[in-house]
This record gives C-alpha cells, sequence and structure tokens, in this order.
C-alpha cells in the first residue's frame, strides 16, 4: 500500500546487507518477546476506512447541524476558505521543524509573520512559534515566571476567570516544584467578583499574577491598576487572551502586562473535538532569553539576500538538556500558519468587524435573555463573546431541551463553580443569526414556562 | 527571489474577505478599552494565496522527496487520513458538547485507545499529551506521582543514557528530579555496570528510547528493565523510535511501565512543519490510575444492537490535566485510519521494511562513512561526517551539499556521543531506487570532499537563499516585522 517495495527489489537488498531474510535483522530482539500476536482488526482498504470514519462522523451532531451557544475556550467562527487551501499546500503539511533554513524559508517566513501578528495584536515585542495551546502556554507562563525569579519567589496568584482547565493545566505543570502557593482562584460565593481579592494577594512574594481578557465569563475589566500594583511588588503579570478579541480591545501591552498567552483557535482553526489548537506566547524583549519554545529571527545569507532562521537556540532543549527553558520541541507550525492566513485575509478592518460582530451580537443575545421571566443575566456591562445567565432550572436539562430544537446550549457553570450551579455561560460569534438568537430566547422561555 | 513580508505586500483598504453587517441593534463600545490601533496588515485574498503559494515554494517537504531526518521518522503521509479528519462530523464538533451528540469522536477515541494498548503491550493510554516532549513530561510527572503515593519521598533522580533525545533532561529537569547520565557500552549499549553502580534508593526511574537514538536496539533490555525494577525505579520509554518496533516486540513485554507514542512519526500524521504532533502515554495496568484526564471510557455497555454508551473518566489518581480538552482529536483520526488500513501484519511490514531500508542504506554506504557502532541497525543509523584527510569538512557541509543532490539533508550533530553526527532514518517508504540514489549522492559527496572541498564548503547552491549568518540572527534579534511606515514601533 505505501511499501513500494518489489520481491526482486527486497531480494537484492537482502542480498547487499548480507542476510537472507528480513528475520536476521531482529536477532537483537530478545527471543522471547519477539514478534507478539497484535490482536487488532484485519487491514481496511482506503475504501472501507472511508466508509466506517462517515459512519463514525455521522454519529456526531455538530455545530454543522446545530446553533452553537456554546464557547468557553473553543470558538464556531467563520473560517476563509482559502485558510484550509493554504493548509493543504504538501510543502507546508509534510515538512518538518526548519532545521534547514535553505530549504525551509516558507515555513520560517510563515513562522517570523505570525510572530509579528501576535505582537501586533497583542502590543508585545516578542512571540515565539506557538506552544500546544492556551492552557499549556498559561503553564508555560508559570515556568518562566518561576525561573525569572530563580525559584526564590513562590507564590502564583491565578484569577478564578482564568479558564478552570488552564488553571489545572497550570497546576498540573507546576506540580514539580516543590513549595510553592498557587491561589487566588478558590471559588467562594462571588467567583466573577475577584479584582479586590486578587489585589489582597500581592505581596514581595508574587512570582506572577494571571488574570484573562476577556475572562471566562466574558467580562471586561481594566487590568491597568492590578498590572501596577503587581509590579510595584515586583512580581510579573500575566494575561489570558482572545485574539478575536483584541480585534476590538486595547492590547494587554498598553497596560502592563509582561507575558501575554491565549489560544489562536478562534483565528481560522476548526473546533476539531478540540485540538490541535494554538497557544499563544507573546513577552516584553528583555525576557526574550526566558522564553520557551522556537523563535525565528531575520538574517542574511552568505550573498547578503534576506532570509530568516531559528535562533536563540541556546535556550532549547537539544543544546542545553536539563537545563533548557522549558522541554518543548514540536510546537503547533501547521495551526500557526492557519492564524497567519486568517490574519492576513481578514486583515485590520476585518478582524476589527468581526470583534464587532461578535460584541453586538452578544450583548443583543443578553438583553433579549435578560427579558425572559426566570432568567437573569448576571454581566454588568460590558462583555465579549460570552455571558452569564442564571436558569430556573439546572443547565444540563435546559441544554437537552434546546438540542430537540438543534441548539447547542451554553456552558454548565456549575461544573467548575460551585456557587454557579444553575449558570449557564453562553457564547454568540459572528455566526449566529438574529433569528438564532431569537429561537434561542423562545425555547428558553418555552422551557421555563414548562 | 526575496518574497515581501506580508506588511510589506500591505496595501491601505484592501481587503481578503468580507463579513455580513450586523443584523442586530449596535450597542455601545466599551468607554476607555478600545484600541485605537490595529497594525495588521491590509491584502486581497489573491496577495495572500499568492504569497503563501510562493512561501510553500521554499520548503521541502516528505511529498517533494526523501526527507531522512534521524529520529523524526518522516514517513509518507496518506492522503485519506487528511480527508478523514475534515470530515464535518469530526471536524465541527465542539470539545463540549454533551456526550450523546459526539458519541463517534468518543468512539474513534477509544478505539485509539485499545489499538494503541495492544501496539504497546500496556494496560492504559491517556491520548491528551500533544506531542512527544508533552507525554515525556506527563509520563515523568507519573513516575513521581507513584512514589509519591508509596510515600517514598528519597528518589531524586532520573537516569537518561548520553544517547537519548534533549527532551528526556528537560521533561526530567521540569518534573523537579534531578539528572544522572548514564554511558553507553562499546556496542552503544546502556552500560549495565554504569547502570547497576546507579541504581539505589534515590533512582526513581530510567528514561530509555529503544531503538536508541544510534538506531541501535538495546540487546540488554530485559536486563536493564529488571535493574531498575529491582531497585524500586519505573522505566519510562521514549517511544520516538517506535515505528522500528511495530509487531516486532512490545515495549509492556520489555518491561517498560510508561511509554509515549509519536502519533506524528509513528502512525503517519504529518508534521505540519513543527507540528502539531500528538503524544499519547500508555503505561501498565499498575500505573494507570495515574493517567492525565478525563480519559474515554465505557459508560453503559451495549448490547448487539446498541453501541455502548461513551464518555469521559478522571484516574482516581491522575497527575491532573496537562492540556484543555482532549488532546489533539485531528491527529487522532489521522492515525485511527492509519492504524485501520495496516492491521497487525501491515504494521509489521512497516516495521521490517523500515529496518530493511535502513540496513540497505548502511551497508551502501560503511565503506565510505565510518559508523561508529557497526551492527544491524534498526531504523535509522549514524555516521560519522568527517573524514581524518578531508580537513576543514564537516557534517554541515555534507548535509548542505546534499540538497544540491535534491535530498533533504539527515539530522546532523546529534547524537551527541558521534563526532559531526548524520543520523539517517530512510523510513519503510522508500523504495529501492530512492535510496539509491541517496547513496550515490552521498558517495560522490565523500569523493567532492576529499577532490572539491569547496564544493562542499559553498553548498547549497540552487536554494531561495544560501547558507544564512545565524549569528547575525542571534545578536541583532529581529524577531517580528513591521509596515514599513511604522519603523517606530517598538523592535
Amino acid at each position: 500500500m505505501f511499501l513500494p517495495h518489489t520481491d526482486s527489489e527486497r531480494s537484492e537488498m537482502l542480498r547487499t546487507i548480507g542476510v537472507s531474510s528480513i528475520d536476521e535483522l531482529f536477532q537483537d530482539v530478545p527471543e522471547k518477546v519477539r514478534y507478539p500476536t497484535l490482536n487488532l482488526p484485519p487491514a481496511l482498504t482506503e475504501m472501507e476506512v472511508a466508509a466506517q470514519l462517515q459512519q463514525m462522523a455521522l454519529a456526531n451532531e455538530t455545530t454543522q447541524d446545530l446553533a452553537c451557544f456554546l464557547g468557553a475556550g473553543a470558538y464556531n467562527h467563520y473560517i476563509p476558505a482559502a485558510v484550509d487551501h493554504i493548509l493543504r499546500r504538501n510543502e507546508f503539511y509534510t515538512a518538518y521543524t526548519p532545521y534547514q533554513p535553505e530549504v525551509s524559508q516558507g515555513t520560517l517566513q510563515a513562522i517570523f509573520e505570525y510572530q509579528s501578528l501576535m505582537c501586533a495584536l497583542t502590543g508585545m515585542e516578542v512571540s515565539n512559534a506557538s506552544h500546544y495551546d492556551g492552557a499549556t502556554a498559561t503553564a508555560e507562563a508559570g515556568i518562566m515566571a518561576y525561573h525569572n525569579f530563580r525559584g526564590k519567589r513562590t507564590r502564583f496568584v491565578l484569577s478564578p476567570g482564568v479558564h478552570p482547565q488552564y488553571r489545572q493545566v497550570f497546576r498540573t505543570y507546576m506540580s514539580g516544584y516543590e513549595n510553592l502557593e498557587i491561589l487566588g482562584d478558590e471559588t467562594e460565593d462571588d467567583p466573577m467578583n475577584y479584582l479586590e481579592r486578587l489585589e489582597g494577594l500581592i505581596n514581595s512574594n508574587t512570582a506572577l499574577v494571571v488574570v484573562q481578557y476577556p475572562d471566562f465569563f466574558g467580562q471586561i475589566h481594566d487590568f491597568a491598576p492590578l498590572a501596577e500594583m503587581v509590579h510595584q511588588a515586583g512580581g510579573l503579570f500575566a494575561v489570558v487572551v482572545n485574539p478575536i478579541a483584541l480585534g476590538l480591545l486595547k492590547p494587554p501591552g498598553e497596560f502592563g502586562a509582561d507575558i501575554v498567552v491565549g489560544d489562536g483557535q478562534p483565528l481560522g482553526i476548526p473546533l476539531s473535538f478540540g485540538g490541535p489548537y494554538l497557544g499563544i506566547f507573546t513577552t516584553r524583549k528583555e525576557y526574550v532569553r526566558r522564553i520557551a519554545g522556537r523563535l525565528v529571527g531575520e538574517t542574511v545569507d552568505v550573498q547578503g539576500r534576506r532570509g530568516y532562521v531559528l535562533t536563540l537556540t541556546a535556550r532549547e532543549q537539544h543544546i542545553r538538556r536539563e537545563k533548557a527553558t522549558s522541554n518543548i520541541c514540536t510546537n503547533q507550525g501547521l495551526m500557526a500558519l492557519a492564524a497567519t492566513v486568517y490574519l492576513a485575509l481578514v486583515g485590520k478592518e476585518g478582524l476589527r468587524q468581526v470583534a464587532e460582530l461578535c460584541y453586538h451580537k452578544a450583548h443583543y443575545a443578553a438583553d433579549r435573555i435578560a427579558q425572559i421571566r426566570g432568567y437573569r443575566v448576571l454581566n454588568q456591562r460590558p462583555f465579549f463573546h460570552e455571558f452569564v445567565v442564571k436558569c430556573p432550572k439546572p443547565v444540563a436539562e435546559i441544554n437537552e431541551y434546546l438540542l430537540d430544537y438543534g441548539i447547542l446550549g451554553g456552558y454548565d457553570l456549575g461544573q467548575d463553580y460551585p456557587a454557579l450551579k444553575d449558570h449557564m455561560l453562553i457564547a454568540v460569534t459572528e455566526m449566529n443569526s438574529r433569528e438564532e438568537i431569537e429561537t434561542l430566547a423562545e425555547y428558553l422561555e418555552e422551557f421555563a414556562h414548562d | 527571489m526575496t518574497e515581501p513580508t506580508l506588511f510589506e505586500l500591505s496595501s491601505p483598504g484592501r481587503r481578503g474577505v468580507r463579513f455580513p453587517e450586523p443584523d442586530v441593534p449596535k450597542s455601545p463600545l466599551p468607554k476607555g478599552l478600545v484600541r485605537k490601533d490595529l497594525p495588521l496588515p491590509e491584502l486581497a485574498e489573491v496577495d495572500v494565496v499568492r504569497h503563501f503559494v510562493r512561501l510553500s515554494q521554499k520548503n521541502y517537504a516528505v511529498d517533494y522527496g526523501l526527507y531522512p531526518l534521524g529520529s523524526c521518522t518522516m514517513k509518507y503521509n496518506p492522503k485519506i487520513n487528511e480527508d478523514m479528519a475534515r470530515l464535518p462530523g469530526f471536524a465541527m464538533a465542539h470539545p463540549l458538547q454533551p456526550i450523546d451528540t459526539v458519541q463517534g469522536s468518543l468512539a474513534l477515541m477509544y478505539e485509539l485507545q485499545e489499538l494503541l494498548k495492544e501496539i504497546t503491550g500496556l494496560g492504559a493510554v491517556s491520548l491528551q499529551p500533544a506531542a512527544g516532549a508533552h507525554g515525556e513530561l506527563t509520563g515523568v510527572l507519573i513516575i513521581r506521582a507513584y512514589h509519591k503515593s508509596r510515600g517514598d519521598t528519597k528518589r531524586t533522580k532520573i537516569l537518561i543514557p548520553d544517547s537519548a533525545h534533549g527532551t528526556n533532561p528537560a521533561s526530567s529537569a521540569m518534573s523537579g528530579y534531578e539528572v544522572v547520565q548514564l554511558p553507553s557500552d562499546k556496542r552503544g549499549n546502556v552500560d549495565l555496570e554504569a547502570l547497576k553502580a546507579a541504581c539505589d534508593e534515590t533512582v526513581a526511574g530510567l528514561m530509555l528510547t529503544n531503538p536508541n537514538t544510534l538506531g541501535l536496539f538495546e540487546e540488554n533490555v530485559l536486563e536493564v528493565t529488571r535493574i531498575v525494577h529491582e531497585a524500586g525505579g519505573l522505566v519510562y520509554g521514549d517511544g520516538a523510535n517506535l515505528n522500528a518496533l511495530l509487531g516486532i516486540a512490545r515495549p509492556g513485554d520489555m518491561g517498560f511501565d510508561i511509554l509515549h507514542l509519536n502519533l506524528h512519526k509513528t502512525f503517519s500524521t504529518p508534521h505540519g512543519g513543527g507540528g502539531p504532533g500528538s503524544g499519547p502515554v500508555a503505561v501498565t495496568e499498575a500505573l494507570a490510575e495515574f493517567l492525565p484526564g478525563p480519559i474515554v471510557t465505557i459508560l453503559e455497555e451495549g448490547t448487539d444492537e446498541v453501541p455502548p454508551l461513551y464518555g469521559f473518566k478522571m484516574p482516581s489518581r491522575s497527575i491532573g490535566r496537562v492540556k484543555a480538552f482532549h488532546g489533539h482529536f485531528g491527529m487522532m483520526v489521522r492515525a485511527y485510519t492509519y492504524i485501520m488500513m495496516h492491521g497487525a501484519e501491515g504494521l509489521r511490514k512497516v516495521a521490517e521494511h523500515a529496518v530493511l531500508n535502513a540496513n540497505y542504506l548502511l551497508a551502501r554506504l560503511r565503506h565510505v562513512y565510518k559508523v561508529p557502532y557497526d551492527r544491524i541497525c534498526k531504523h535509522e543509523f549514524v555516521a560519522e561526517g568527517i573524514w581524518d584527510d578531508a580537513p576543514g569538512i564537516h557534517a554541515l557541509d555534507i548535509a548542505k551539499r546534499l540538497i544540491d543532490y535534491d535530498f533533504h539533508p539527515p539530522t546532523n550533530y546529534f547524537p551527541l556521543i558521534v563526532r559531526e553526527a548524520l543520523m539517517i532514518e530512510p523510513t519503510e517508504t522508500e523504495s529501492k531506487q530512492t535510496l539509491d540514489k541517496f547513496a550515490d549522492a552521498l558517495i560522490k559527496i565523500a569523493e567532492e570532499a576529499h577532490t572539491q572541498p569547496e564544493l562542499l564548503k559553498s553548498a547549497p547552491h540552487n536554494t531561495p537563499v544560501g547558507r544564512l549568518d545565524e549569528v547575525k540572527a542571534a545578536k541583532e534579534l529581529v524577531l517580528c516585522c513591521w509596515f514599513p511606515e511604522k519603523e517606530e514601533h517598538p523592535v
């Protein structure tokens, strides 16, 4: 199938090697473990495997058929057709990490452009070539802060407004370091109001404060005063962003962020049941040697022509081994390319337009739902993408009901925040028509009064 | 030709895509929080498409030709994989949908877990890790959680052979362990005496790549895993080189407790110019409760008429989550497709032909290039890119000259224990004709190294750019571009 060898070629090759059979190539494998019987299904042809996977895919109901009001870290945005056409270029998707720059200028320049776009979007000075996703990028911010203070500052403050799964990953990543305090996100009575509580936790032992903008509840805070406090205490300030929101909102580089992370999925990457997505990581120039992962830099070749190379590799695992800034090797190359093509296509005006569409539609939906008896919208204006609705019944029950009418309801916040039992996080993007919003409101109303 | 950057191509007022006007009333924008300037380029769709097509043509790719990067398993990626991952039923599913709406995705993940268990001989699998190094971090955190759960707190060291990938020590350090390097013996195996001497009550585990990065099967593997187990440690397997072992030997049968797999190497999901990968972790039954989660499980058994109900479960003593959502689902679809098209016999053929191809190249080259650990290799081998009678020629020069012959160079300068290393992994998908051309090129280059060394020193000659000034790149650190009129912008 994927092996081009003919019998005569095989024989000839074995003769050249000086053995009489393929088995002779495996005599160094202990006999007692050699050639296990693998109990696997019989091999399928391409035609059969395509039919089987088509069947499996059809067993899903997806945003293709459902009106999607589910976000919570993964967003249903329009992907311009040209994005996937570029991703399907064999020269991009079947290349490896650009270790040989002379034959990898395509990948290298695309990453360089990606880095530039991420700096432009976040208002920061340096971007790496990507992390696995928003959660691991957030965790890497923790590792970077830890090393920045050589382990001497041991307090890490996480806002409860940071995606719950990002906070979980942060804790897993930091679990190898002893005696750290990771706090701030204990969910108390009112997880949506945390600014003052976070301020109270900042001290001279604080390595890093992490907030999300807009936060997990969709709220847009002015974090400038908090950033100022963190800096006065000598700590670092990290902001988790949604890149679409930055088409409209002031970039974190303008209000004191030292590190900006986030998930680039909304930038032209399909939902794909959770991955692969894209971890964004940008920072200030003074921390460039502490950044994890790959960096592409501009230079010239022997004839003075402009070209690009992987640079500052001395930070990385293949050189520094146990002293590396991180263990990361493979990143999300192709997903970074998707974000680059997406941003190139939508451009300055388009990104602003997408962001405004999301903004206006979400506010419209919130106004509409706020009018329904039994439901209450908790967000004070302004918010982005998402808002929190207190529901008259358990969210799972409502979602089951909505599904019957072709609506994928919002996220059940009670799963992560006990104080927000029966609260739904509703996401609205440019993909939701006014009609869909009306339908959602109607069925929410119908359900409440059933 | 130098391709301008997106920013240089930008013309104010151009648009690549339009969106509808809002069909709802506008709300006032947030005061004081709206950005003043959004310095993104402005391009038409045709500008964007041509730009990226032109960039793509500056890349070498496995769909163009042989890509013999050692340890990277650059095999051909079947096209059906791509189509399956893009089926709307998969590509358009939101990760947080109610489980009864995503039974197709969950069934695929469950079945992939089962396939990987069978292939590795291990008892449980988490598909969450995003890449090999991510799987390593996961595995080392499992080692840590295991010892901690037994109240065994004095284990502070991870043993790592000197031939290991750099990610191994980096992952161990990230997990709070001290790294102890083990020497290799004359045959390229782990030095058993050194291993025994290092194995005491402070050893948490050993990270072992088998076949190792010299492409050699660890001949004493059963002895090695036994020694570590007797000292109370666990054995972690770096599955980067699993391609050589499919259907040949299972890590679980050889005494490995934990193993990460690289779906993007062994199971043909493409490398994407440096990712996304996918690095599932398999463990013994005894360690199943420590896996990162949630993992896919059967919530209700099926019957003849009704399929089982799949759902998620968090292992009881899980190290926690290592990634948002469920891992790189799109890569799982590709790997599942690949495994289903091979079956047990097909997978064994993959390994056999990967090893056949590597040994064939080795046989053709060993008289010209010195191979320091010269025995039957597995999927790859490592040669020296240097000759005493060709002064000034280095592995790098050979690599660059190969580009003139239209081949991607092998991995160079790794592993560190071979001087001027050229690490060659042809993979099973290459034909004898391709291998012959590659061997002929390397033999010719060896001759040129002695007769016309300047041809190597000045290579490559026909690429969009020649050798690049890496010192300048690191010194001047130009890491992003800006609009020409925005030169005053930071950086």
